[in-house]
């Protein structure tokens, strides 16, 4: 499987919309109001609220920024940073000071109209006293927000931050209307195009269009949207086959053969940055030396990987975080591949005739983990590599095993950004840093590229650190795991869809329409 | 008279009793569950700051027989506090009140009704089907109705409930769109809705609880077939449908009220597999849910809740087979 699905989807779109016009039909029709879309979605929870700071799985990111409220900014469908509530924004040379220029003419659902004091407010919750927001360490690079005019905010960055502008399209950092974010949180009150109607924490959300919208006429197309939480795979396949939703997200992989045989039902799947590694403290003999970490590296087959764990509902990895639905992704780097002889190679260059090394794996690191280390098992012996497969629990286990054990499974869903990426887990000293891996070119590169403005060179930074990381890195990433979800020929979309989370970045009620 | 409520209250006495041991029971087993709330609820982006500040958040850090006596005396007043989930929220929220989010009791409440909704539909099915097959299984014993009887029923319970479930979707909501596969029943509906909504479960369920009370219903009116009473009734020229419904069933009640009593907690207690399945709002779904994110309280209501379900349904058995059963209620 190629790493551009999305292009390859794109292009047999247009092949079937030349088909159609063909015909004598429009390609694909203009976006029409109206009509109920219902979402059989996973990962509701009982203690779900309409506070964005606690967002962290799919049923209220697409319930909380895909439909209710709004951020400053977002990735569009092809995957370009466009403004939401921000009509625009520019920086200092040195990436230092962002202004922002708001929309103007919006209200929040109960009438209030938005303005630089919202977004002050907004941001300021998730680093006030006792907050336990994940957007904490983005809000907290702020040094001093000044409001220009009601539609006008400067933030004074603490160090230069070319990424600013793609932080504030995180889910979390929802606008809530200033000085009535209590309410808002209870009632779930934003400037989204869908006000709520109707909220059950861990059984369903019923929104409804907002009339008085800014942009009424080109988002938020449907009359209204339910979302019901379906814990269960096979219920919301069966929910979808027997036409109770419109749509479901987290396809079983199983299943994908299956769907994809309805007529009217379409798959969705998109290789976005979701990745499974296997990543190694460096401080712990022997990973501490680079040449058994390449060793590893060359011992794994990743295309199997991908082939018998997902399915081939993935890309091979590289070993460094960057993925497809990164904007600096350095597609053209050489591709490690599985190759035992260079393993072994690398081994004596470490002084190593064979190797005994701990994995420990569980399915709560990520699905199918268990059987993965039995392939890295299997293909490492290849090359006298002989790695154990230590079985730990999955309750508990990203407290227990990760950051814990020398060796172990993860995964990491990715991040909008190259910075973010390798900020959160790859900067020297950070508590995410999982290998413990410091390297001071990696490190200066890292500190280059946040405050650099111009793309091309930012590219070339980028890609030096991913080389760098599948080179020198402590983590093996031997797979891209896809986002499979699908939905019913009674719903549109604009014939691509965004790749950095799933259904369309959970955009899907904003963007697509009933057919 | 006397010794009726003699029995019964000595019933009642034990029952409580029960409950109480329950009540420990749980309130350890949940505190011994691995893991916390916080960790669960910030998955892999708990902070230790964050984790820390939820669990000071919560009290978690008070003794654990404070904590069990606290949690006894509200549960005795309907008052199970509030929930960890709901309760962290208002603390990020910085709104001091929590009677905003509701309690525990709010919480379990409508799905509870949900629950017994549900078993009432199929309870309504299932209790005079399989009384109904059961006596006519009985009348002709060992004829081909009584085989095909006794082998569909046995079928359908020896088969995983989710299997079951998974038939009837394919045969009636897939291959003849008779009921809708999802079952998310809302307060926004009509009870026709509901129970539109409510059918597939509710036939999952009839399947899997009427084998066994359709055999009880069978083996304790063939068992009193052979009794010197029954004979004298044949003699006398009576119909074998009279015979069995007028002198044979009243005698069989006791088992047959002990049998279907448990399969009724059964469907309050036993159902959390069918409410996946069809997604259904119910107080399974609710406990796995809270058991998922560690909800302590939620869990710890969920399991009294199931507890007394099962107790007092199990009392009222006893205390109708002693009512239904001379020699129990007028003893010498």
């Amino acid at each position: 499987m190629t790493l551009n699905i999305s292009r390859r989807t794109a292009l047999k779109t247009a092949a079937a919309a030349g088909a159609l016009s063909v015909a004598g039909m429009p390609a694909i029709a203009a976006p029409k109001h109206g009509g109920t879309y219902t979402i059989g979605m996973s990962g509701g929870n009982t203690s779900d609220t309409w506070d964005s700071r606690t967002h962290s799985d799919s049923f209220m990111i697409n319930m909380g920024a895909g439909c209710v409220f709004e951020t400053l900014t977002e990735v569009s469908s092809a995957g370009e940073l466009v403004g939401e509530l921000a009509e625009s924004w520019e920086a200092s040379p040195d990436a230092k000071i962002w202004t922002f220029n708001l929309r103007k003419g919006v209200k929040f659902h109960n009438g209030k109209s938005f303005g630089a004091d919202d977004v002050i407010a907004s941001m300021n919750m998730h680093v006030e006293e006792g907050a336990k927001s994940a957007a904490k360490p983005i809000v907290s690079s702020v040094e001093e927000m000044k409001k220009l005019s009601d539609h006008q905010v400067q933030f004074m960055l603490k160090s230069g931050s070319a990424d600013f502008p793609y932080l504030v399209s995180d889910y979390h950092i929802c606008i809530f209307p200033a000085g009535q974010i209590a309410e808002a949180i209870a009632n779930g009150i934003g400037t989204g195009p869908y006000k709520v109607v109707a909220f059950e924490p861990g059984v369903r959300a019923m929104v409804t269009k907002f009339e008085d919208h800014w942009d009424a006429d080109n988002r938020g197309y449907f009359a209204e949207v339910e979302q019901i939480y379906i814990g269960d795979a096979s219920a919301r396949v069966n929910a979808l086959m027997t036409s109770q939703v419109d749509a479901i997200n987290r396809v079983d992989f199983k299943s994908v053969k299956l769907l994809d045989a309805y007529i009217n039902i379409d798959i969705l799947e998109v290789t976005g940055n979701m990745h499974n590694t296997f990543p190694m403290l460096v401080g712990n003999a022997p990973f501490d030396d680079p040449n058994v970490r390449r060793a590893l590296k060359y011992a794994v087959n990743r295309q199997e990987m991908v082939d018998k764990i997902l399915l081939g509902h993935g890309a091979v990895g590289n070993d460094h975080p960057i993925g497809p639905a990164n904007q600096y992704y350095a597609s053209d780097l050489e591709q490690t591949e599985y190759d035992p002889d260079k393993a072994k190679f690398y081994l004596k260059e470490a002084g190593l005739s064979s190797l005994n090394v701990d994995l420990s794996v569980s399915d709560g690191a990520f699905a199918g983990a268990v059987d993965a280390g039995q392939l890295y098992q299997n293909s490492g012996s290849a090359a006298g590599i002989n790695i154990n497969i230590v079985q730990e629990p999955a309750d508990g286990y990203w407290s227990n095993v990760w950051l814990k054990k020398p060796w172990c499974a993860c995964y990491w869903s990715g991040r909008a950004t190259e910075d973010w990426m390798f900020s959160t887990a790859y900067e020297s000293g950070v508590p995410w840093n999982d290998t413990g891996w410091e390297n001071e070119r990696f490190q200066s590169l890292l500190l280059q590229g946040r405050a650099e403005l111009d793309t091309g060179l930012r590219g070339e930074i980028y890609r030096e650190m991913q080389e760098i990381c599948r080179d020198e890195g402590g983590t093996v990433v031997p797979m891209y795991q896809n986002y499979v979800d699908a939905k019913s020929n009674r719903v549109e979309h604009s014939g691509q869809t965004g790749n950095l989370w799933m259904l369309d970045n959970l955009r899907s009620c904003k963007r697509w329409w009933s057919a | 008279m006397n010794n009726v409520a003699l029995i019964i209250s000595k019933r009642l006495g034990l029952g409580v009793l029960t409950m109480f041991m329950v009540s420990i029971i749980i309130f350890l087993a949940v505190n011994m569950l691995p893991g916390d709330f916080a960790q669960a609820l910030l998955g892999q982006s708990a902070t230790p700051e964050a984790v820390e500040a939820i669990r000071r958040d919560l009290g978690l850090s008070k003794p654990i027989h404070t904590r069990y006596f606290d949690w006894l005396v509200g549960a005795l007043q309907f008052d199970f506090g509030t929930s960890f989930a709901k309760a962290n929220f208002s603390s990020y929220a910085g709104t001091s009140s929590t009677a905003n989010f509701g309690t525990v009791a709010d919480q379990i409440a409508p799905r509870f009704a949900n629950t017994l909704f549900l078993a009432a539909v199929t309870a309504c099915i299932a209790v005079p089907l399989s009384l109904l097959i059961g006596v006519l299984a009985a009348l002709y014993r060992y004829s081909i109705f009584d085989r095909i009887a006794n082998v569909s029923t046995l079928t359908s319970i020896s088969s995983p409930e989710f299997f079951v479930a998974y038939v009837l979707i394919l045969v009636l909501a897939v291959l003849n769109p008779v009921f809708p596969s999802l079952s998310n029943i809302h307060d926004g509906m009509d009870f026709a809705q509901k129970l539109q909504k409510t059918m597939l479960p509710a036939l999952t369920l009839t399947l899997v609880v009427t084998a066994h009370m359709m055999r009880m219903t069978r083996a304790a009116i063939i068992n009193l077939l052979a009794s010197p009473y029954i004979e004298m009734a044949r003699l006398k020229g009576l119909s074998p449908f009279r015979i069995i419904l007028f002198h044979a069933l009243p005698n069989a009640l006791a088992p047959i009220i002990n049998v279907i009593a448990l399969n009724l907690a059964y469907l309050i207690t036993g159902v959390v597999v069918v409410e996946v399945v069809f997604v259904y709002p119910g107080v399974g779904q609710l406990f796995v849910d809270s058991v998922k994110i560690r909800d302590i309280p939620v869990v710890q209501a969920c399991c009294l809740v199931f507890a007394a379900a099962y107790i007092s349904l199990n009392l009222l058995a006893d205390v109708m087979s002693i009512l239904s059963n001379p020699r129990l209620r007028l003893p010498k």
